[in-house]
């Protein structure tokens, strides 16, 4: 049996504070928004956190929502945001326009690891040790980076929806992507090479 | 084992995997990439690995649930207790 389609959210209804609509918004984004910020931060108690003070900042909001942007890209830029005070509260540096990841240098495919893991079983692939192993290998992405990769590829965000949460140009999503992804495979290639070898 | 072979090609391939994997390729970059890949045995494990690095992912966080005391926690902080269980 399939379910029954959702309403669209309205923003009308949000702005004139019904309730009800909002408990919707919290119930369709809420789990997005948790693992979001789990996955930038790496640790439950700030993921709850930045979950409780993202939509209690889109309550205050709403009134001067103008929906240049759809609900969606504008609660993950605010999720985006309580994560990054967390974040440079412990690395005062971190800022999501670093000039160094938009380069040119970088990834020329010099040194990369040449092993074939994919054919390896699932049991394997996706082991609890390995499955531990993929989210130590997101955490270690740069800011910068794990934020674009979360967004494109765990949360499913175009280029352009990607950009505009953000604030950088799809370029800058385009070129971040791309290290990003290329990191975590040389990751996961050293990780599953350890293990072929161990066979 | 690092790529060595036809650095040039390797490369270029390297800078437009991302979106040969997403499949957002121009045509014309897209054959010229198809080609190189069958004469080069590296990139295309390094197309296959990294398909199947965003697969892994995926498949690791779509299990992702929110816990049923964060969830609770959530409402009550936004005052929307009587919404829990039915929103």
């Amino acid at each position: 049996m399939t379910e029954p389609e959702k309403l669209p959210i309205s923003v009308d209804a949000l702005k004139r504070g019904d309730r009800t609509e909002f408990a919707r918004l919290v119930d369709e984004y809420s789990l997005h928004i948790y693992r979001l910020a789990l996955r930038m931060l790496g640790n439950p108690q700030d993921a709850e956190d930045v979950l409780q003070d993202t939509f209690l900042n889109a309550l205050r909001a709403l009134p001067k929502f103008e929906g240049r942007s759809s609900l969606s890209t504008w609660l993950y830029r605010i999720a985006v945001n309580e994560a990054l005070i967390v974040i440079r509260k412990r690395k005062p540096q971190v800022s999501l326009t670093a000039e160094n990841e938009d380069g040119d240098e970088g990834e020329n495919g010099d040194e990369m690891q040449i092993v074939d893991w994919g054919h390896l079983p699932e049991s394997d692939l996706l082991s609890n040790e390995a499955k531990q192993h993929v989210n130590q290998a997101i955490q270690q992405l740069p800011e910068t980076l794990r934020v674009v990769f979360l967004l494109r590829d765990v949360e499913g965000l175009s280029i352009e929806e990607t950009a505009t949460t953000l604030n950088i140009s799809q370029a800058a999503v385009k070129t971040r992507l791309l290290r990003a992804r290329l990191r975590l495979r040389e990751d996961l290639s050293n990780y599953y090479h350890e293990r072929i070898q161990a066979k | 084992m690092t790529i060595k072979s036809d650095p040039h090609k390797c490369s270029q391939l390297i800078s437009t995997i991302s979106e040969y994997v997403e499949g957002t390729l121009s045509p014309q970059l897209c054959a010229d990439l198809e080609k190189h890949l069958c004469d080069c045995e590296n990139c295309t494990i390094v197309v296959d690995t990294l398909r199947k690095t965003i697969d892994l992912v995926q498949t690791c966080t779509e299990d992702d649930c929110l816990p049923n005391d964060v969830r609770k926690r959530l409402y009550q902080r936004l005052n929307l207790d009587d919404y829990i269980f039915n929103p």
